[in-house]
């Protein structure tokens, strides 16, 4: 009964949907106060609707209800609490329809925080919303419902995929939703604008924010699951430019390129038109990897041929909106007023450079995804584009653009002096010289590209250090009074700095981790010990164990350096019972910033086991770098301009309320 | 040119450690013919794996690979042979890095492409900008006098009629 009652909510908030779809848009069109009055009571509704049909599914999983298709194909009894929740969006049906919950939670945010927008644009922002809500919640009901029932029903369920019974995956999906998802908020306040054929102070000061909450959990989203993938799959990779990474890294690129590009009209008003066009963009590929995803093209175009019905369901979703959203900017995106001009060199020309690279980033990344389905679709031809080409495609893209990231803060708006910003500068780039030579003396010439490697991250961390200073003046005024500028300094400020320093760390981590790694491959018996970078590792035996829903065999190690003591590792083989899965559980110890990771592989006959054991220098740094850049976003949204919100011309308020007495 | 991009490249982008599903009784003896092979094996595709090196993959497929490369670089081949073969074998779906030729042009051109066509845009859109402030300047009427420049252009005027 309790699971109709959820079907029933989904059903119902599609309806209402449909409502705020149509009616607050035509109250804007028409000057309809009451008609617009409808978005903000109708989004909030439709959140608690699929709020309790989330509910009632997570309730059918905790209970382990397995009459319901949905829980009996993913869940089993012995499931530990935490995995059954988890479990829920653990597969397509239940992840869609966490998906619809943060796009209506979305909506019904911008209805309850939007008051100091002008009506009509909050209510045809939240009617676009009410489109893609719809789109999505007609999608689940007519080829994804989590709530079909079995009319007997099994005794024991399937239980969920091993490899996804893990905390570091329970997590990662609502993080990178919240980051996809957050997008489609931009989307719909730049289809608005379209609509409503003006950009007006209120509408750009409310772009960033939003861009800056989706950025930055799709980073910590997309770093999660990187880090996921690290210890669980167990061979030491991080980031492997596989499609489904690449379907959350391009909203990724595109996103961080429309967090920069809306700093310029927030500030300048200029850049408008391209900002909107980057909205509709960055949504756009959120839906392109829904899309890759969800519909089983990228295992092959053919298996997507044979079961087409949610693939061509999402294809068609994301044709409607890519499509019309970009035909509504050709058609309306003139009307758009242009705003103020600005020399090349200049804070706005840095802020297009980053633009430039990005967008061109993100071309390339696409082309890499997209090109073998296409090429197989149209020829047959098959071709396969893997982490060589992304190397050779992506890398060149990036250097550059780190090269320019300190520059860009320190450069004054409209027309900036190069000169002047670089003699801010001179200390980072000693520091970055320094570094630079000291790897080379530290490793030799034996890797001669790594240690300029590393000198661009010292760079891009110094520089960031250096932009602080710099709008401080510390040394012109001393310490003293520098201090006190450091705690005036904007939100915005310490956002710019401190997401331009985590960029830096991450590159760290990617430079050290993988030019420095050093990896030991050995069959080994109990007793025998390898020596990685100066870590010894003894193997001292392995024994069985057993899990609640799985067996595994536990090798333990001990870890000396120099006959001392450092710690132990447990690295094992599970096999799952219900599925009979077997998966690989890596050791990981952490020193500082570094890393000794030890995984099994094969166990042979005689007692002896085959080990991999790497020692990863600073690999850390990459995830931590991710966390510093989301800090960033957060210090961002926390300026103080974002809370005051857009003044609004009294005149024109009086003039608006007194209309409907008319 | 393509070297150094290479070379750079490895160095700055994405890279993932070179993680081995290899297995100890893989390793060859002599250490130069191994790091080749490792080299090679991180370009080839598993390919009943979605989108995995043979080096990183653990399916008993990439194994044969692994051990079949192994095999051509003891008999003496060079490192293109050894890529030559397997293409012959099993199609270029084998390479990870795609060869560049006319059915890959737009594949390998995409970045690059991107990239000009942007800056064009941009300089298009200066350009344009540009011109039209400028024709906008032109336009604009002279500021209006104030009332005193008036009186002094008046008094000039009457004082040159009555020279």
């Amino acid at each position: 009964m309790l699971v109709e009652l959820g079907h029933y909510a989904l059903v119902l908030a599609f309806a209402l949907t449909l409502v705020v779809s149509v009616v607050p848009l035509w109250g804007a069109l028409n000057g309809d106060g009451r008609l617009m009055a409808v978005a903000t009571p109708v989004s909030v509704t439709v959140f608690f609707l699929v709020l309790v049909s989330f509910a009632v599914l997570t309730g059918a999983y905790v209970a382990s209800d397995f009459s319901v298709v949905n829980v009996y194909e993913n869940s089993h009894s012995a499931k530990p609490l935490l995995f059954k929740i988890t479990g829920v969006w653990g597969n397509h049906e239940g992840s869609m329809l966490l998906w619809v919950l943060i796009l209506v939670f979305f909506g019904a945010l911008v209805g309850v925080f939007g008051g100091n927008l002008p009506d009509d644009l909050r209510a045809t922002t939240l009617a676009v919303q009410g489109w893609i809500s719809a789109g999505f919640l007609l999608f689940m009901l007519a080829t994804s419902n989590p709530f079909n029932r079995y009319e007997n029903p099994p005794i024991e369920g399937n239980d969920l995929n091993p490899i996804l019974q893990d905390i570091g995956l329970a997590i990662h999906p609502p993080l990178l939703y919240v980051g996809y998802v957050g997008f489609s908020i931009t989307f719909s306040f730049a289809v608005a604008a379209l609509i409503l054929g003006r950009t007006d102070a209120a509408w750009a000061r409310w772009v960033r924010p939003w861009t800056l909450l989706a950025w930055s959990f799709l980073t910590l989203g997309i770093a999660m699951g990187s880090y996921w993938a690290y210890y669980e799959l167990g061979w030491g990779g991080w980031w492997f430019w596989d499609p489904v990474e690449n379907a959350s890294f391009m909203p990724w690129l595109a996103g961080t390129a429309l967090l920069h590009s809306a700093i310029v009209m927030e500030k300048r008003e200029a850049l408008k038109v391209w900002t909107v066009l980057l909205a509709i963009f960055t949504f756009s590929l959120s839906l392109l990897g829904a899309f890759l995803v969800r519909s089983g093209v990228l295992t092959s175009v053919h298996a997507f041929a044979t079961d087409p019905s949610r693939g061509v369901f999402i294809l068609g979703l994301l044709c409607l909106f890519i499509g019309g959203s970009l035909s509504l900017f050709a058609w309306r995106a003139p009307m758009l007023k242009q705003g103020g001009l600005f020399a090349p060199i200049s804070r706005e020309g840095g802020l297009v450079l980053n633009n430039l690279f990005l967008t061109a980033a993100t071309a390339a990344v696409l082309v890499g995804t997209l090109y073998p389905l296409v090429l197989d679709a149209i020829t047959g031809e098959m071709i396969s584009v893997g982490e060589p080409f992304f190397y050779l495609t992506f890398g060149p893209l990036m250097v550059p653009l780190l090269m320019a990231v300190p520059f860009g803060p320190i450069l004054a708006w409209k027309r900036g002096d190069l000169l002047a910003a670089s003699q801010r500068l001179y200390a980072a780039f000693g520091l970055a010289l320094l570094m630079t030579l000291f790897t080379f003396w530290l490793w030799g010439m034996e890797r001669v590209l790594a240690p300029l490697g590393v000198g661009l991250a010292v760079w891009v961390m110094a520089g960031a250090i250096s932009e602080i200073v710099t709008r401080v003046k510390f040394f012109e005024i001393g310490p003293k009074r520098g201090f006190a500028r450091l705690y005036g300094l904007p939100g915005s400020a310490w956002g710019t700095a401190t997401a331009h320093f985590g960029i830096g760390v991450t590159v760290l981590g990617i430079v050290t981790s993988s030019a420095f790694q050093e990896e030991q491959v050995r069959t080994m018996r109990p007793g025998d010990t390898v020596n990685v970078s100066g870590y010894e590792l003894t193997f001292d035996g392995s024994v069985p164990r057993r899990g609640p829903n799985f067996v595994e065999e536990v090798g333990h190690f001990t870890v000396r350096e120099g006959g001392a003591f450092v710690a132990e590792m447990e690295p094992s083989k599970r096999v799952y019972t219900a599925r009979q899965m077997p998966t690989t559980e890596a050791a990981i110890h952490t020193i500082g910033f570094s890393q000794v990771y030890v995984s099994l592989g094969e166990r042979r006959n005689d007692g002896a086991v085959d080990v991999r054991a790497y020692y990863k220098p600073l690999i850390t740094l990459i995830w931590i770098g991710c966390v510093i850049m989301a800090l960033g976003a957060a210090f961002s949204m926390a300026d103080r301009r974002l809370r005051v919100g857009a003044p609004k011309p009294a005149a024109k308020r009086k003039q608006s309320a007194s209309v409907p007495a008319e | 040119m393509k070297r150094l991009l290479v070379c750079l490249s490895l160095v700055l982008c994405v890279l993932s450690g070179p993680a081995l599903a290899i297995s100890p009784d893989e390793i060859l003896e002599d250490p130069a013919l191994e790091t080749r092979a490792r080299a090679l094996s991180a370009e080839l595709r598993c390919m009943v794996c979605q989108n995995q090196s043979i080096d990183d993959s653990d399916a008993p497929l990439a194994k044969d690979l692994r051990v079949l490369v192994r095999e051509r670089l003891v008999a003496g081949d060079t490192d293109a042979q050894v890529i030559d073969f397997l293409v012959d074998r099993y199609g270029e779906f084998v390479l990870l890095k795609p060869r560049f030729a006319w059915h890959t042009f737009f594949l390998w051109a995409a970045g690059p492409l991107a990239l000009i066509a942007g800056i064009m845009a941009i300089v298009i859109t200066l350009r344009r900008r540009q011109s039209t402030t400028a024709a906008a300047g032109a336009n604009q009427p002279a500021p209006k006098l104030s009332a005193e420049e008036e009186e002094r252009l008046k008094a000039l005027l009457s004082s040159k009629d009555q020279s």
